[in-house]
This record gives C-alpha cells, structure tokens and sequence, in this order.
C-alpha cells in the first residue's frame, strides 16, 4: 500500500501514515502543491517553523514508463514567497515510488543547533545527527554516503548554499553514474537547509515494487508512447544529439536571445556556445553525446562534457545554464561555461537563478561583462564560501539588483527570467508574468509554438493568441508535471496524436482506473487553481502578475521589440 | 541577388554553416532548400532576416535565410 511518510524535525520524530482519499488519484507536482496549499499557511515564513518541504514522486514513477523518473519538490519559495514546485530527474523518484512513498513531508524546525539526515527505506523514515558532512559540498557528500551506504543509496543533499539558506540554493538528486541533477529553482535547498537536514538517503532494497492494476493494457500503452518519443524529431533526434542547448542559435536568430543583462536579442559569440559546438567538442573529446537524467529516460537529452585533456568536466548541461552565463554575461568560452556549471551542481546553487545574477551583478560592477575567470572565482570562493558578498549574490537576481541599485534586474516574483525575451518572444511573457512559479520558463513552454513550430505556430512578436497558448500550456504542463514525465514528452504530444491518449492509457493500467483527456485537462486548472490559491493568501495579486518596468520602456533589437500587453489582457489568463 | 543562408544542427552536416550564395530575383526560400538537396519534409523552421517565414517566401537583395530541422529544448 502507498503511504505517506511524515517527518517532524521539531520532535524529531517520524509517522507512517496512510494516503488520504483526496490524495490518491495526485501524484508529483499535484500532491506537492496540494499538500503545501493544505497544510501550510500562505502567510509563513518560508524558513520558519511553518513551512513544510514536500516530496512526490509522479504518477508514473516506479513504472516501466518511458521518462517517468522525475521527482517533484515543493513548499513555500523563500525565492519569491509563492508556492513552489520545482521537479527533477535522478535515481531517488523511482526508488521512493518503489517503496510505496506517495510523498514525503518534512515540517517543524530542530530546536537544538544540531544538523540531521534522513533515511528511507522499507521501514519507513528515520532521522540521525550528522556530523562528518556539514560544510561539504555535493559531489563529497555523494562520495562519502556511497563509501558509507552503498554505491545503490539514492540521495538528495544541500550543498553550502543550502546550509547558509542562500535563496538562490537548491536541492540535488544523485543521478545513475552519481553525479547530479536538481530541484533547482526557487530556493527550496535554503528550505531544507531551514530544516538543518544536510541529505536525504534512500535504500529501496526489499520495496514492494509498483503494483499495475492491468499490466497488458500498461504494456501496450508504454509501447505506444515510447514509439511517439522516439519518432518526433525532436525527442528523437535534435535532443538527443544536440541537447538542449540546440536552441542558442535559434533563439539568437530570432532575435530572442537575452544579452548582456537583456540588453539586446542578439549575442556575436552565440555559436561558440551553441549546441552544434557543444557536440563537435563532446564527439572530438571522446565525451558523451547522449546521457540519460533517470533510468527509463529514452530521449537522453543530457551528455558528459569533458575538458580539452578528455577529463569529465560537467553533465546536464543545460541550454538556459549556456545562455545565461554565455549571452547574458557576454562570455563565450564554453569550457569555463562548463566549469562553472560544475562548481554550481557543487555548491548547490541553481544555475538558472545564478546566470541570471551575473547578468545583474555585471550591470551593477562587481565584475566586467565577459569575465569569466572573475565570475568562477566568486562562484567559488565568494558564494561557495559564503562571504558577506557571496550571500548577497547567492540571494539571486532581485537580491543583487536591490543591494546595488540596478534598475534593469529581469524578474518576476523575485525570480530570474530565464533564456528567452519576453519582448520578442511574447508568449513566454505572459508564463513568466503569470506563472503561480516566478518567472519560470517550464511552466507553460511557449517558445515551443512561438519559435519551434511545434504544436502549430503563433507568431512570437504579435500579442494575437499569446494568452491563450499560455494558458493551454500551463493546464496541460500542471497536468504532466503530476505523472512524473520529463516535460520533453510535451513535443511528441503536442504533435502526435496517439502519444497523449497512451500517457492517459498507462495512467489508467496503473490504478485501475478511466481517467479521459478532459479530466486530464481538469486536473492541470484544478492545479493552477489551488496554487493561485495559495500565492493570493500570502498577499499576491494580478499586480504582481507583471514583468519588470524596463520591458516597457527598452526595445530589444534586432526587431526593436516591447512589452506591450496591457495589464486587463495579461489579467485575462487567470479567466478559466 | 545576394542572399545569406545559414544552416543550423543537422543541416550543417556535409553542407556549410554560413554562405552569401547569388540568386536570380524573385527566388523563393523552397527553390534554396531544394537547391541544398533538402526536403521540404525535412524543414522545420526557416527564418528571414530573424522573422518565422514560409516555404513560398520571395526573397529580397541582402535577406539573410536561416534554416532548421525541428528541433527544440527547454
């Protein structure tokens, strides 16, 4: 039976506790913010005592699904005092289904000045002082539980970021060759360090297993839907070979590609950094091209980027990472990109939040745009090491622009804005605006229909069908986050007819139940609205779903672009 | 007339990345994509002068024309 797994860290103590009616049919991001929405209030500080750290795995998780091994993380941001959700690849979604762990919940704060672990496994949760690990950094801490656990233990770990509360700090997940993927945006790794819990380990020995109520229906379904994934050129080809860092150069074509603190649409060293260079390095550096974030993952959209001498240097290397120091920052020497990249899984910091910073923090003089020698030293020494200066940059875009007086700071609920220009890419200004996240490109993925032609096509500079399409997209993209797919299955289901119906059909085999398409749909607004929910009772409102005031005054070339979207069309979106 | 065409991902392969190539006035962006030895099938997007643009786009002195299989990320 599936259970949820309750951890008090103000007793110290641990429940096993069975999974509410309400619950049952929720999974990933769907029981997250359920859960946050019902159990914390609105109101709390997101590093008090009040605030809870929630993990799900989705629906999916634990299946023979092709790409369901993502693990959803929520509470209260302390980023941007919203709801959040923030989901990951990794080994421990599909242990943590395995052993039957619909969600675990993390609450109350240590009374005493003491650091903890947690452990799962078929028993339940416990909690342990830990000692040996506090102060180390990630790819340490993986090292030292492996020696000390078992190479198998899935684990989720803070780095220093985390342990100093940074609002910028994450939470990562051991991935299948024990290096690192994240829960990267929204702070939630100063949560967890709130809760003085330096890693989370899993053991999934002995697990039940995940139990399919019609395993042939399952069967067929799984088929149907690894073949969309594989036959899609997108899924099928271009990520897989390019990662997604492919999409530099399109962006920078399409005049969309923030640089130099969003300045311009437009970056002159923007294929250097691009994916096309990305593969002939990893290729003539004997690197990997494909790599997969969770076992089951069949699009492999990550790599192993290695250094000139073919040392590993970084995986997961992300195109909003690439952007975000590369055009943003104006640096286009991907090899310190990488390391960069590297020190951040480290430290613990997300690396969206923190490119953004740099852009900011250029702007404000810290450092010269293009410096990339002094933008590793500070990563390292300043934030990694937790200076005065190193907090204020590790509080993200919002906390740098306010300590130095910046006007140009590109956030929305104190979340930086990743990768794409909302002013030439309009339909992703109306996510970042007002997504229930903050700023965050995930959560209804315009550029895909803006600029990638897929799911039909709607013109990037007109205003025409931009709230619309975002709406669709964060309805459907609430609903998928909630099965535990990776959000890449958006591009096969966007344009193949048969591959969202076999996502329903194998949700269906799993619990024995008829769910259709529209109660999919019902269940993506159902999501939105209880988010939205949460983010009014602590004080929001459509005033806060805005972009920053520079968006309105500052075209971005090529296309001298603006914002231009009144405030009752942007408000329009929450009309559902 | 001159036209700049740039090849992206896959495209790139046994092509060129960037190429100021001569055309006859009134050429359109299919007569250049087959003259590449490209499908139309296999066209995912294609750009004039950073602006999305069809198959049947007539072309203008100095256009740059970006092409791209699908691709995508995120």
């Amino acid at each position: 039976m599936d259970k949820i797994l309750r951890v008090n860290m103000s007793t110290l103590s641990t429940a096993i506790e069975p999974v509410p009616a309400a619950w049952a049919g929720l999974g990933g991001r769907g029981l997250t913010s359920t859960i946050v929405a019902a159990e914390v209030p609105p109101t709390c500080h997101a590093l008090g005592t009040f605030n809870k750290l929630v993990f799900a795995p989705g629906l999916l998780s634990g299946t023979a699904a092709a790409n369901s091994g993502r693990l959803s993380a929520g509470a209260k941001s302390p980023l941007t005092g919203t709801i959040k959700e923030s989901n990951a690849g990794g080994t421990a979604a599909q242990m943590l289904a395995r052993l039957g762990v619909k969600a675990l919940i993390i609450e109350g704060l240590p009374k005493e000045d003491k650091w903890y672990s947690l452990h799962v496994n078929k028993d339940g949760v416990s909690v342990q002082e830990e000692t040996e690990l506090i102060g180390k950094r990630n790819f340490a801490v993986i090292e030292a539980l492996e020696a000390r656990l078992g190479k198998k233990t899935g684990v989720l770990t803070i780095g220093p970021v985390g342990e100093l509360k940074m609002t910028a700090a994450n939470i990562s997940v051991k991935d299948p060759d024990s290096k690192l993927r994240s829960h990267g945006r929204g702070g939630l790794g100063a949560v967890m360090g709130s809760k003085k819990i330096k890693f989370i380990s899993i053991d999934d020995q002995g697990a039940p297993g995940v139990k399919i109520a019609d395993p042939e229906k399952f069967k067929v379904a799984a088929r149907t839907f690894a073949k969309a994934l594989l036959d899609h050129p997108v899924s099928g080809e271009g990520l897989p070979t390019y990662g997604t860092n492919v999409l530099v150069n399109i962006l920078n074509e399409a005049g969309g590609l923030p640089t130099r603190n969003f300045t311009y649409g437009r970056f002159d060293g923007a294929d250097k950094i691009s994916g096309e260079t990305m593969n002939e390095t990893i290729t003539a550096r004997g690197g990997k091209v494909r790599h997969g974030c969770h076992a089951g993952c069949i699009i492999q959209c990550s790599q192993v980027y290695n250094d000139k001498d073919g040392k590993y240097l970084t995986s997961g290397f992300e195109y909003e990472t690439i952007w975000g120091l590369g055009a943003d920052c104006c640096i286009d020497n991907l090899d310190d990109i990488a390391r960069a990249d590297s020190i951040m899984d480290d430290i613990g910091i997300d690396s969206i939040e923190t490119a953004v910073m740099f852009g900011v923090a250029m702007e404000a003089g810290i450092l010269n745009f293009g410096d990339s020698k002094e933008m590793l030293r500070i990563l390292n020494d300043e934030i990694g090491g937790g200076t005065p200066l190193g907090r204020i940059l590790g509080g993200g875009a919002g906390s740098v622009g306010r300590a130095y007086g910046v006007t140009r700071v590109p956030v929305v609920k104190n979340q930086g804005i990743p990768a794409y220009d909302p002013r030439s890419v309009k339909g992703i200004g109306i996510t970042y605006a007002t997504s229930t996240m903050g700023a965050d490109h995930t959560a209804g993925y315009s550029i895909a229909t803006n600029i990638l032609n897929v799911g039909g096509y709607v013109d990037p500079l007109k205003k025409d069908g931009q709230v619309e399409l975002s709406r669709n997209l964060q309805i459907a993209t609430a609903a998928v986050d909630s099965t535990g797919m990776c959000i890449f299955i958006a591009f096969p289901a966007l344009d193949i007819p048969e591959c969202l119906p076999a996502l329903i059909d194998m949700i269906n085999a799993r619990f024995g139940i008829s769910l259709t398409g529209d109660d999919v749909t019902n269940l993506g607004k159902h999501i939105l609205k209880v988010e939205h929910g949460f983010n009014i009772g602590a004080g929001f409102t459509n005033k806060d779903d805005r972009l920053p005031e520079f968006f309105t005054t500052e075209t971005v070339a090529p296309h001298n672009a603006i914002w231009d979207f009144s405030d009752i069309e942007i408000d329009e979106f929450w009309n559902f | 007339m001159r036209i700049t065409v740039k090849l992206f991902a896959s495209f790139r392969l046994g092509r060129f990345k960037f190429a100021e190539q001569e055309y006859q006035v009134g050429t359109d962006c299919r007569t250049i994509v087959l003259a590449l030895g490209l499908t139309e099938a296999e066209i995912g997007v294609i750009m004039v002068n950073g602006r999305h643009a069809a198959l049947d786009y007539v072309l203008q002195e100095g256009d740059t024309l970006s092409l791209f299989p699908l691709v995508g990320g995120g």
